[in-house]
């Protein structure tokens, strides 16, 4: 499809709007989580490539449908790296730091399956985005 | 969530094991103990919490509140009024330096809210490989008001009237530089991306081509239809595969929802975007030499004018910019040249990404209003120097900059006030240093790069950068004279009078500022043939304090060639004349007793 | 030895490749690219092929490769050991580093290996600042390497 007017350009925004509105907010009705893994060059050179994959097994090990794990870029906290950030619908995004493959799965079993924050693991981001 | 009504939250990081909080901790679980409290009340080591300068570091939760230099004694008062009284301990809240108000909600400190993302905003949100997320997050919107609701006249009064300057180095005006390229004549114009980051230390422009791709696609196409280009080029390292990868991706996307190509957004205008290797050349960041490299030919400047704008890539008008400039331009278009204005300083309005690096805790990119200060960058947002060593100075505008000092640490940053205090903005690299860095070894190790890097074309730049890196290594190895650093200095001013391009103008910056403010550091190595921080090892001297010392073989344990002597729990001797000066004696002492004048 | 480093079928791939183009002007970086992705390296028969298929002076050609340090004119040996030099790197003491390196092998920046097992290299920056000093063997990165580490790193990739 091709957008050939601002107004398509709208339509398309709020369809996309819906899968991105939990990532700011924590806004959303439905069940769906989000992980997301930084995935630049400092990230993977920490070993964000192992902590994606023992998510991406974890997640398939517990039978989790309702997980997303989303690849995002670098948010520049490089003295944390690799890092995840977990979305939950109705609660303030949280950000984890310095998560290898075994932390990675650490949190999909306590955190996602049993609600539990890792809490020695969060990480502090607040800036504010334009 | 769990049993325990307060969490006490103890920061084990480095920096504050290091101020004693594993004390801290035992006490809190004593008294917690003692008092009765240890089945609802559960202490917690934690992880940095990134403000290590203010440690030991408390925090209670649910209360959320913030205690700062938590001594090991101060667990019983904390305990007995906060715990068991509920009130809280008003000495050691955190007080903001300024407005000397007790903070307790460390949300609402001063350090965390430094920071305001206008170039990094997706990067680290969004898929990159996703074009829709872009979308979801106003993504391609601002191409779309400009090309149907604004005229390219109008596209350019609005980032001129935002005050956006270059992010490359350079600080030109961007507004100017798409005004100059549009009127000038020609059917046929480019515009071109820099992304051949090629300052050692810096890394933001390959943040954002991974993080968010697409801002520079939609820019670059508005700057197309400002300037009246067609074709865009992103000149891009090889050495960055992935932002390649996903920057390709993300132009295929863009092709495919007709973002780019013919007739975009309905109307006349067509664009697209193709990409060149860069083949690690630091001197193709000069925007002459960039071109002869996007040409295939070697990548050496010309001279100016003609500039660019007016005669550039294939002899035609081309305009440059950089990647992280080129990131602030949609938000702009969106939220008005106003709301940009208001951002920063007089002359260098909104924000700026540094990458803070070095001996500094919270190593990471950072973006930060101009004007912030180096010291709130450094303190507050970096965490403090690395492993409580004292600050020397910090390193910005890369090989072409030069060093900072403890007195110049309050200056606002902004490209005025940084050239100022001899320095510049380049690119953005911040490197902290401290106590243990040698200055004159710094200045070296910025002189060989710039060396490595200079083209050959003209020769006070090829030549003169050999020489001025002779002369470092001779006074480096204790074989300099003070004519040496008379002739050093003249030969600094000849270079950066005779150079072509801006490589070899600022090649000598780093000498210069590092004699400027270490002056006694330059005069130790040539006089006293001695370098105080014994990084330069033919010059270092390491000796035991008989005072100090107490014998427990630590040092000579760990001397890779066996020079120190002693008996146990008998004062050790180095023989200076097998000493190879490794320091690993100097890093092993825990007793401070080896030191190194 | 050339000739088994160089096959044909490798120079019948960059002729296809440099025939894709409609024009060819402005396209040796590009075309270089490719070689060296195809050689592993740029020798003077290559580059002067180069030359030829795109009708211009071999000196221009050469002019070109070494000018940019990207390229190279010799053969690499079989991992290439990269210590990051940029300054982050360098104030946490990558030249350490690499002197150590340089002492092991016994070469000097740029040059492999007697047994062809290992190409030294200094690279500018690699962006895990975070992780400084880094060294990269291959592709992975070790990060926060200490002088004492390099003997296991290096034994890792002898057997």
């Amino acid at each position: 499809m091709q957008i050939k007017s601002i107004e398509e350009l709208k339509k398309i925004r709020e369809k996309s709007l819906k899968k991105v509105n939990l990532r700011e907010h924590g806004e959303e009705s439905g069940d769906q989580i989000e992980v997301l893994v930084g995935m630049a060059t400092c990230g993977i050179a920490s070993g964000a490539r192992e902590t994606l994959s023992a998510i991406v097994d974890q997640v398939s090990k517990e039978n989790l449908e309702n997980v997303k794990i989303i690849p995002v870029g670098c948010i520049g906290y490089c003295h944390s790296e690799p890092i995840v950030q977990l979305n939950i619908p109705g609660q303030n995004p949280i950000l984890y730091g310095k998560v290898d493959g075994e932390k990675g799965r650490e949190i999909v079993k306590k955190h996602i399956k049993g609600g539990e924050p890792l809490k020695e693991s969060i990480i502090d981001a607040s800036f504010d985005r334009a | 969530m769990s049993k325990f009504r307060t969490n006490i939250l103890i920061c084990g990081g480095t920096g504050c094991i290091a101020s004693d909080s594993d004390k801290v901790i035992k006490n809190f679980n004593l008294i917690l103990k003692a008092r009765g409290y240890d089945e609802e009340v559960q202490v917690i080591k934690t992880g940095c919490f990134g403000f290590c300068e203010q440690g030991p570091i408390v925090k209670i939760e649910p209360d959320n509140v913030f205690y700062v230099r938590v001594q090991p004694k101060d667990a019983a008062e904390i305990v007995d009024e906060h715990i068991i009284k509920g009130r809280k301990v008003e000495r050691l809240l955190y007080e903001e330096p300024r407005k000397h108000e007790k903070i307790e909600q460390h949300k609402n400190m001063l350090f965390y809210k430094k920071q305001l993302r206008i170039a990094l905003r997706n990067c680290g949100l969004i898929n990159p490989e996703d074009i829709y997320e872009y979308i979801a997050f106003n993504g391609y919107d601002a191409l779309g008001r400009s090309l149907t609701k604004m005229t390219p006249d109008e596209v350019i009064e609005t980032i001129k009237k935002s005050g956006l300057r270059g992010r490359g180095g350079g600080g030109f005006p961007t507004g100017l530089k798409w005004e100059y390229t549009r009127k000038s004549e020609g059917t046929i114009k480019y515009i071109i991306c820099n992304a051949d980051e090629g300052d050692p230390g810096a890394f933001m422009d390959r943040s954002i081509l991974e993080g968010d791709p697409h801002s520079v696609i939609e820019a670059m196409t508005i700057g197309g239809y400002a300037i009246g280009a067609n074709e865009g080029i992103v000149y891009i390292r090889a050495e960055y595969p992935l932002a390649i990868e996903r920057l390709t991706i993300a132009i295929n996307q863009a092709r495919d929802l007709g973002l780019l190509g013919k007739n975009i957004f309905g109307t006349d205008f067509r664009f697209d975007i193709t990409l060149k290797y860069g083949a690690g050349a630091f001197v193709c960041g000069e925007e002459t030499a960039l071109i002869n490299s996007v040409e295939g030919k070697r990548g050496e400047p010309s001279n100016k004018p003609p500039y660019p704008a007016q005669e550039g890539y294939w002899d035609r008008p081309t305009c440059v910019n950089n990647v992280e400039t080129f990131a602030n331009i949609p938000s702009i278009i969106l939220k008005g040249s106003d709301w940009f204005s208001s951002i920063g300083t007089e002359k260098s309005k909104g924000t700026k990404v540094f990458a803070l690096a070095g001996k500094v805790n919270n190593v990471g990119l950072v973006e930060v209003p101009m004007g912030t200060t180096l010291r709130e960058i450094i303190y507050d947002i970096g965490g403090g120097i690395f492993n409580n060593h004292k600050f020397k100075a910090v390193q910005t505008g890369g090989p072409s900059g030069g060093v900072i000092t403890e007195e110049h640490l309050d200056t606002p940053i902004d490209y005025e006030h940084l050239i100022e205090v001899g320095s510049m903005m380049g690119s953005g690299g911040m490197i902290v240093m401290d106590e243990t860095n040698c200055m004159v070894n710094i200045a070296k190790f910025y002189l060989e790069f710039t060396m490595d890097e200079s083209c050959g074309r003209c020769t006070p730049c090829r030549v003169g950068t050999k020489r001025m890196h002779e002369f470092l290594e001779k006074i480096t190895s204790g074989k300099g004279t003070m004519e040496d650093l008379d002739a050093l200095k003249q030969l600094s001013y000849m270079i950066k009078d005779g150079s072509l391009c801006g490589l070899g103008q600022t090649a000598p910056n780093p000498v210069l500022s590092t004699m400027k403010y270490f002056w006694d550091e330059y005069i130790a190595h040539v006089k006293d043939k001695h370098c105080p921080t014994g990084e330069c090892t033919h010059l270092a001297k390491y000796s035991i304090d008989p005072d100090k010392c107490v014998g427990c073989t630590a040092c000579a344990k760990v001397c890779p060639v066996d020079c120190i002597s002693g008996e146990v729990k008998r004062t050790h001797v180095i023989d200076q004349s097998r000493c190879i000066k490794c320091g690993a004696c100097f890093d092993t002492c825990k007793f401070s007793a080896v030191i190194k004048p | 030895m050339m000739a088994n480093d160089l096959p044909k079928e490798k120079f019948d791939a960059l002729e296809k490749y440099i025939d894709s183009f409609q024009s060819t002007k402005g396209t040796l970086i590009e075309v270089l690219h490719k070689a060296q992705d195809l050689f592993g390296y740029l020798p003077r028969d290559v580059q002067l092929f180069v030359a030829r298929k795109l009708g211009i002076p071999g000196a221009e050609v050469f002019g070109v490769v070494s000018f940019y340090s990207y390229f190279t004119t010799k053969p690499e040996g079989k991992h290439s050991i990269s210590v990051c030099m940029g300054t982050a790197c360098f104030v946490k003491g990558a030249d350490k580093i690499l002197d150590q390196l340089k002492e092991k092998l016994e070469i000097v920046s740029g040059e492999t290996t007697k047994d062809d097992l290992f190409t030294l290299k200094e690279v500018r920056c690699i962006g895990a600042c975070g992780l400084a000093p880094v060294v990269m063997v291959d592709g992975k990165v070790y990060g926060r390497v200490k002088t004492d580490d390099i003997d296991t790193i290096i034994d890792t990739y002898r057997k």
